[in-house]
């Protein structure tokens, strides 16, 4: 199999890769670029864990393929804190208690910024159905929307994030 | 003994915030796939997908040609390896060391490579002829060839007149239940990293008890257990399947010896249906008698489950009927049937989490029949002992849990009448469960030390799979030693640490944390003895006295259970919503009150109780691995097919815990809650559902074509 030569901007930062084209977006972040951070949960779009940023929207890193990715600004969980500081929605899911096991939780926490953004965080409802592309199996369903809508105010005094 | 802390504490009870939350939401926290290595190879499994048989002709050929592919192991290459007992193993057929093929997913070949890439297109060159053998992988119809099967409790017990009290009885309830085949489906997909030194093996695992890893992979490879670490700093949910050792993370081990470089194994979520076990379905049969007034007279309570040709796993779906409500005459029944899938295995609650279903449902029956609340009757039936060996149980505070939780559901304002409480289209229904689970303890030890710095470091060789053991035993030590909670980090999950139980039975908190008590007392009366007061500085005492760190070494170990009969109970509480033309269940409302113990850590324990509600939500309403009987395989190995509840199928759920100190359990005070949580709901669901709507359904999960009238 030939590789190909792409360039990806991660977390503001490009890497040139000679990268398998078979290779996803969440196996390049992984495997390649060391960026643990983001989970494969299927490999098959089904469970949200891989969630990434691409250009400001949620993408389920599993269901791309990294050579589609050159010039595109991705952002994972590593670039999500500010100098040191965490975000909004990683500092709520801490204080809410909305993760348990943790493996899932990049991508919760990856679909929520995004949610916010989206303006789907009006109401526990309006979150409930807007952040179920993010399986958890611990079931922390019920903090994760405490979680959602607690830094959706926060994000909301302090835009934009 | 160390008697039970005595309270005021500041960090036993007191809620508190995981103390790993940061490296959790930070994506820094490392499971066993993260984990880097120097050359690391990628193994990818290809399985058989016939369920009987054996393997006529493998062509590995264009698969070993493939780019990048170091070696394609198969049971032609793969050498022969020592069989594993079980426990640790899950199962004792290990694949690539024969032709034969006992279940679909088998694995017939490894296929290592480069990089990932490579090795998932190798696996995908691999083709097997088969010779075909005639299989059943249907239990239910085969109950005839039910046969008892040797496990961990007693297949059969007895007490009282059973014949004599049913046939006197004036009411009589007999029914069948049934439960679903279901899947752990943890978040985190099995994963094993291995790596070999000098002779000596590190293994990085997705577990629950990194012990019997270690155990298994030595028995196995034929190596001293001391040559074999095993890790695992985070593992992304277990819910049982990585209790028990699986042949992936044998096969790991066994492939890194021979290609002399690092390994790297992740199975897909398609592998994990047939890898690690699965909770089997179960047949249960209820048999109930009682007096008019809904007194029990009896409880006859059968169960049949399906295993694997090879081993016997049972499902103790009659387990709760011996210890649940108060009757003179109980008679309980295990059976499993034998069929050509893997082995079943433990699974998010195991035994009382299925059993409940049928006892539950059989009891709101009775409720009917008798015309008595289904909450007066659990009353009525209230067991001041165990009702089948007698014993008093160690704490049990079920009163109060029926007592708040029916308080805060509003269950007085019931109207019982099935149907009667509506808003416009929607039916409303109201139902309730007891919840009961056994309790399971451990052997465990630990190390506490002060640092020169006055820092104090637990050392466990326990797991977090998610139940917040990086925050419950720092809040442990804390308490003995008399420091803020911030100051106080573990050490877990690696077999070079103090050795523990695995993270399954509900347990850890119990044993392991009796552990952390034991080796923080010792350590408190070590610096009393260099004369550390009261609120001193930790690090000043060891200053003082010269030294640069100061450790003790503690255990627990249950002992017998000796004069008590010990379990865990709640009352669950559920409401349910159905549109009269397409009813559709949604549940709408939780409350469950519990009586598990002395609460450690009010914030994950109420997060860990929740969790398990959500499980009772799938069991009720969307877990089914069904299998294609024709094909013998699963039809549905993905999260589109086998649903689990997702964030829009869970509503408020509201947890309360009694009062309680289990003295007896533990020193303590407290008991397991990971399991408890998941225990009642389905039935609480089933029976809101028929109150709901009156169509009573005894079989999970419910589905709207069996509320279509």
């Amino acid at each position: 199999m030939t590789l190909l030569e792409t360039t990806l901007r991660v977390n503001g930062t490009s890497r040139r890769l000679e990268i398998d084209p078979r290779a996803t977006l969440l196996d390049a972040l992984r495997e390649r670029l060391g960026l643990m951070g983001t989970k494969k949960g299927c490999d098959r779009g089904e469970c949200g864990a891989c969630t990434v940023h691409v250009n400001g929207r949620r993408v389920l890193s599993c269901m791309t393929l990294a050579a589609m990715h050159e010039g595109d600004e991705i952002t994972t969980i590593e670039g999500l804190a500010r100098e040191g500081t965490l975000h909004p929605v990683q500092q709520a899911f801490i204080e809410h208690d909305a993760l348990q096991c943790g493996y899932c939780t990049s991508g919760q926490i990856m679909s929520a910024v995004a949610c916010v953004r989206e303006g789907h965080a009006g109401d526990e409802d309006e979150i409930r159905e807007w952040m179920s592309g993010n399986l958890c199996r611990c079931g922390a369903y019920p903090n994760i929307v405490a979680a959602v809508a607690a830094a959706a105010q926060v994000m909301e005094q302090h835009a934009p994030i | 003994m160390i008697s039970v802390l005595a309270p005021p504490s500041r960090a036993i009870g007191v809620p508190h915030e995981r103390l790993d939350g940061k490296e959790k939401v930070s994506g820094r926290a490392c499971y066993a796939a993260d984990t880097p290595a120097e050359r690391l190879a990628y193994g990818v499994f290809a399985l058989a997908n016939i369920p009987r048989g054996r393997i006529a002709q493998l062509d590995v050929g264009r698969a070993e040609h493939a780019a990048g592919v170091l070696r394609i192991f198969t049971h032609e290459n793969m050498p022969r390896l020592n069989p594993v007992s079980s426990p640790p193993a899950g199962q004792s057929l290990l694949p690539l060391q024969s032709d034969r093929i006992a279940y679909e997913g088998q694995p017939i070949a490894l296929a290592v490579a480069a990089t990932l890439e490579q090795a998932a297109h190798a696996a995908s060159l691999v083709r097997a002829e088969y010779e075909r053998e005639p299989f059943n992988v249907d239990f239910r119809t085969q109950l005839e060839r039910a046969v008892e099967g040797q496990s961990f409790f007693e297949s059969d017990t007895r007490v009282g007149d059973v014949e004599r009290e049913l046939a006197q009885a004036p009411i009589r309830i007999a029914q069948r239940y049934r439960t679903a085949d279901r899947h752990h489906c943890a978040m985190e997909p099995s994963a094993t990293v291995a790596r070999w030194e000098n002779g000596s093996l590190t293994l990085d695992d997705a577990t629950q008890y990194v012990w019997g890893v270690r155990m298994a992979v030595a028995q196995a490879l034929d190596i001293a257990p001391e040559r074999v670490r095993v890790r695992s700093s985070y593992a992304g949910g277990g819910f049982g399947s990585k209790g028990y050792v699986w042949p992936h993370q044998v096969l790991t081990a066994a492939a890194a010896r021979e290609l002399e470089r690092p390994l790297k194994v992740v199975l897909t979520r398609a592998q994990a249906f047939t890898a690690h076990g699965y909770q089997t379905a179960s047949e249960q049969a209820l048999d109930i008698g009682a007096e008019r007034d809904g007194t029990l007279r009896a409880v006859r309570a059968t169960s049949i489950n399906p295993t694997s040709r090879f081993d016997d796993y049972v499902e103790y779906c009659a387990l709760s009927a011996r210890s649940l409500y108060a009757a003179p005459a109980i008679e309980t029944r295990h059976r499993v049937v034998h069929v050509d899938r893997s082995t079943p295995t433990p699974m998010r609650a195991p035994h009382d989490g299925v059993a409940m279903v049928g006892l539950e449902i059989a009891m709101d029956e009775l409720a009917y029949e008798a015309g008595i609340d289904s909450l007066e009757l659990r009353l009525r039936n209230y067991a001041q002992r165990d009702p089948t060996t007698g014993k008093p149980f160690s704490s049990k505070e079920l009163r109060a849990c029926y007592r708040l939780a029916a308080e805060r559901f509003g269950w007085s304002g019931r109207n019982p009448r099935p149907g009667a409480m509506r808003e416009g289209r929607v039916r409303i229904g109201w139902g309730m469960a007891t919840a009961l689970m056994g309790t399971f303890r451990m052997p465990a030890s630990a190390r506490v030390t002060v640092e020169s710095d006055g820092r104090v470091l637990i050392e466990a060789g326990t797991q977090e799979i998610g139940t917040g053991v990086r925050t419950i035993m720092p809040q442990i030590a804390a308490d003995v030693l008399g420091v803020p909670i911030e100051q106080v980090r573990i050490a877990l999950g690696d077999t070079t640490l103090p050795e523990t139980g695995g993270t399954f039975g509900s347990s850890t908190t119990m044993s392991v944390g009796s552990a952390v008590l034991d080796a923080a007392t010792r350590l408190r009366d070590e610096l009393r003895e260099l004369g550390a007061h009261e609120d001193e500085d930790l690090g000043a005492v060891l200053s003082r006295s010269g030294r640069t760190s100061l450790s003790a070494d503690g255990a627990w170990s249950p002992g017998e259970e000796g004069d008590f009969s010990m379990h865990t109970f709640g009352a669950v509480f559920a409401e349910v919503r159905v549109d009269e033309d397409l009813p559709i269940p949604r549940v709408s409302r939780v409350v469950g009150a519990y009586s598990a113990g002395r609460i450690i850590n009010p914030t994950t324990a109420r997060s860990q109780i929740q969790g398990g509600m959500v499980w009772g939500i799938g069991q009720a309403l969307l877990e089914e691995s069904s299998m294609d009987p024709t094909l013998g395989r699963y039809l549905s190995k993905n999260l589109a097919g086998y649903l689990v509840p997702a964030n829009a199928d869970v509503p408020e759920l509201e947890v309360i815990f009694a009062e309680e100190v289990d003295a007896h359990a533990s020193p303590l005070g407290a008991k397991g809650i990971g399991e408890l949580g998941a225990v009642g709901v389905a039935p609480a669901i089933a029976n809101a559902v028929f109150h709901a709507t009156g169509v009573r359904v005894r079989e999970l999960p419910i589905r709207l074509e069996m509320l279509l009238a």
